[in-house]
């Protein structure tokens, strides 16, 4: 047999039909449905008479729009075109028979926390949701990605996707990462090399040492943002770590299922000899703790870097950096750790897990925000916060000045009231700094969650490197 | 599904790179559970200043661009969020073809669900289609689908790639799912035999 990839064997075992020109059906074994990409494509299912094919493997839950206030329970919290989303959610998910976590669930979340945490996400499934940020799930070795609303009714109504294969890349972390580098710093990293396009057309396996000593949280956070790297999906193969992290979860298989699951699980990996299209070779040591300073997730430095000027880059990117510099109201050459900020965002379904809020707590234990300083944490899922407030981490966010959420995307796109006000900088664990992403005039600077905290204490860029 | 098989049409230049799905349609305007209406929030927050009045640098406030039917865009257009709103925002507005050197995968896909199809070409002839569409409202690009091609107002044409299926669905107006739906047999056994073999599914 000729060698493969982890993506080749994915594919394969979920290639339902090929035609003759080489297009697929692609069998779908979860489809994760939030409140914002799926309204039209239930309405389509109604409007020819369809019906969901396999609601067993169709999970939905609210997370884009829902207030994270604590009094939100009081639909009066939501505007009026949010709470008609949400109920038109509650309606398509009884009307159809799907899983389904309400806003009032204790499980709810943003869904690329939930599917994993309820063990809905396995090794070598095939995940997708309307959703792009669905890359996360590929942490599992699932072959994750997002689709539109047209799809999301493909979906529904036949559980296949009609899909062209995607080339093989390979991306290799090596050795060991510094202290206070974290896996937000990787992803990021690689997205500063490859650009925002350098992965389209590709599926990325994510593979090294670096990648292997990641706990199954920080490679989640590796793995949603491939798609910020134009990436159809991002992979990592399975290991002890991720069958460890299953186990026990609510949809994970049990008993001689378990067994048999986790006897395949073990075949999945890429074969020694794959062929790659692409091959990237990073040193783990020479990965720094990153923020962006501009407008693309491609606009990435280390936090000891200057603001680039926009004449040192090429091409388009000349007049796009220098767009960016005049809407972040940045100056070239101006230390990034000197530009100072008004609000700290931590949360998102890139950094809204317990571990991530540990690592923000670590540096915010016994100290404050800055004053005037506006910072909140969101976490990713109820049972994230409930975690978080079981370890006493709720009140080290609360003691140093944070407000502490209920779960959902919040101001990662800022669909609900979490927004920026024009012209506020933003210290941000999401994954989006495009122009108004958290905001109109809103300016956001990625980064991890401990720099993000760091952040929070000094009211400006920070090295968390100096806290730790 | 709306067909496309050919366009004679005014193009807009935006010879930006990176633009977004957020930047195409911001999450303000996400709220909906239609398809419809969303043209006028097109590119809003660049058309629009806070007073909600129109910037009149912005191409598509300019005259010669009001009517425009296609966009020729720089690298990597259709970044970042899934959303579906971008091309139905765009497909309202009265575009059906964009130009760029390269699309973003999810984008990509989603025009060709609405009727919209998006044509890549290399930047040397970006340069040239974006000259063109910079002459403004009298200079009229004709894209043929047929014959995969892009012609200038003066006459120089470039042709271009396009998947055969996904040429066929748009020049016949296909409905994939129907498609689809016509293979359900085959659906049907993979399935079954997925389920014996993977029964935790």
């Amino acid at each position: 047999m000729s060698p493969k990839t982890l993506y080749d064997k994915i594919w394969d075992a979920h290639l339902a039909h090929e035609a003759d020109d080489g297009t697929c059906l692609l069998y779908i074994d979860r489809h994760l449905v939030h409140e914002v990409t799926s309204p039209q494509a239930f309405e389509g299912l109604r409007m020819t008479g369809r019906t969901v094919r396999a609601p067993d493997k169709t999970i939905a839950v609210p997370d884009h729009n829902v207030p994270t206030t604590l009094d939100r329970a009081n639909a009066a919290t939501m505007t009026e075109d949010s709470r008609i989303q949400v109920e038109a959610l509650d309606k398509n998910a009884k009307d159809f028979g799907i899983h389904y976590y309400p806003v009032s669930d204790v499980r709810q979340g943003i869904v690329h926390i939930v599917g994993p945490e309820q063990g809905w996400t396995l090794p070598g499934m095939t995940v997708v949701c309307g959703d792009s940020h669905t890359a996360t799930h590929g942490a599992f070795g699932a072959l994750a990605h997002g689709i539109g609303t047209s799809e999301v009714e493909h979906v529904l109504a036949t559980q296949t996707l009609i899909q062209k294969k995607s080339k093989n890349m390979k991306v290799e972390i090596t050795g060991k990462l510094k202290p206070g580098v974290t896996a937000k710093d990787i992803t990021m990293s690689v997205i500063g090399k490859t650009g925002t396009a350098g992965g389209t057309g590709y599926v990325i396996e994510y593979c090294g040492e670096a990648i292997r000593d990641l706990s199954m949280e920080g490679r989640m956070t590796v793995c949603n943002m491939a798609i910020e790297g134009g990436a159809r999906a991002g992979l990592i193969a399975p290991d002890e770590k991720t069958y460890e992290y299953c186990m026990g979860r609510p949809h994970a298989p049990k008993g001689a299922q378990w067994e048999a699951a986790l006897a395949w699980w073990k075949t999945l990996y890429s074969d020694d000899d794959a062929q790659w299209d692409e091959i990237l070779v990073i040193d783990g040591a020479d990965i720094a703790p990153v923020v962006t300073w501009g407008t693309s997730p491609e606009d990435v430095l280390p936090i000891t870097a200057n603001v680039p000027a926009a004449d040192s880059f090429k091409g388009g990117k000349v007049d796009a950096a220098q767009r960016s510099l005049d809407y972040m109201g940045l100056t070239a050459g101006t230390p990034l750790n000197e530009v100072e900020i008004d609000t700290v965002f931590i949360g998102s379904c890139t950094n809204g897990r317990i571990e991530d809020l540990r690592a923000a707590a670590a540096i915010l234990k016994g100290k404050k925000i800055k004053d005037g300083l506006r910072a909140m944490v969101v976490p990713g899922s109820g049972l994230v916060r409930a975690q978080a407030e079981e370890e006493g981490l709720a009140d080290i966010f609360k003691d140093a000045g944070f407000e502490w959420r209920l779960a959902g995307c919040s101001m990662c796109l800022a669909m609900n009231p979490d927004q920026l006000k024009p012209g506020e900088r933003c210290a941000a664990t999401s994954n989006r700094n495009f122009e108004g992403r958290q905001g109109r005039g809103g300016r956001t600077h990625l980064m991890s969650p401990g720099m993000a905290a760091a952040a929070a204490i000094t009211g400006k860029l920070t090295d968390v490197r100096e806290m730790m | 599904m709306q067909k496309f098989d050919t366009l004679t049409g005014i193009a807009a230049p935006m010879p930006l790179i990176n633009i977004d799905t957020d930047m195409i349609i911001p999450k303000q305007f996400l709220k909906t559970i239609k398809r419809s209406g969303l043209g006028v929030n097109l590119f809003d927050e660049m058309r629009y200043d806070d007073d909600r009045n129109e910037i009149p640098t912005f191409v598509l406030n300019q005259d010669a661009y009001r009517d425009a039917q296609i966009i020729v865009a720089g690298d990597n257009f259709g970044c970042g969020s899934s959303r579906e709103h971008a091309p139905w925002a765009i497909a309202d507005f009265g575009i059906t073809c964009v130009i760029a050197p390269s699309f973003a995968d999810i984008f990509y896909n989603n025009c060709f669900k609405n009727g919209i199809l998006p044509i890549a070409l290399p930047q040397e002839q970006i340069d040239v289609l974006m000259k063109d569409a910079e002459k403004g409202a009298n200079a009229r690009m004709t894209v043929d689908l047929e014959t995969q091609t892009v012609t200038t107002s003066d006459g120089e044409s470039f042709t271009f790639d396009v998947d055969a299926f996904k040429k066929r669905c748009l020049m016949e107006g296909l409905d994939d799912i129907g498609l689809t739906m016509e293979k359900v047999a085959s659906i049907d056994t993979f399935e079954a035999a997925a389920t014996q073999a993977r029964p935790w599914v």
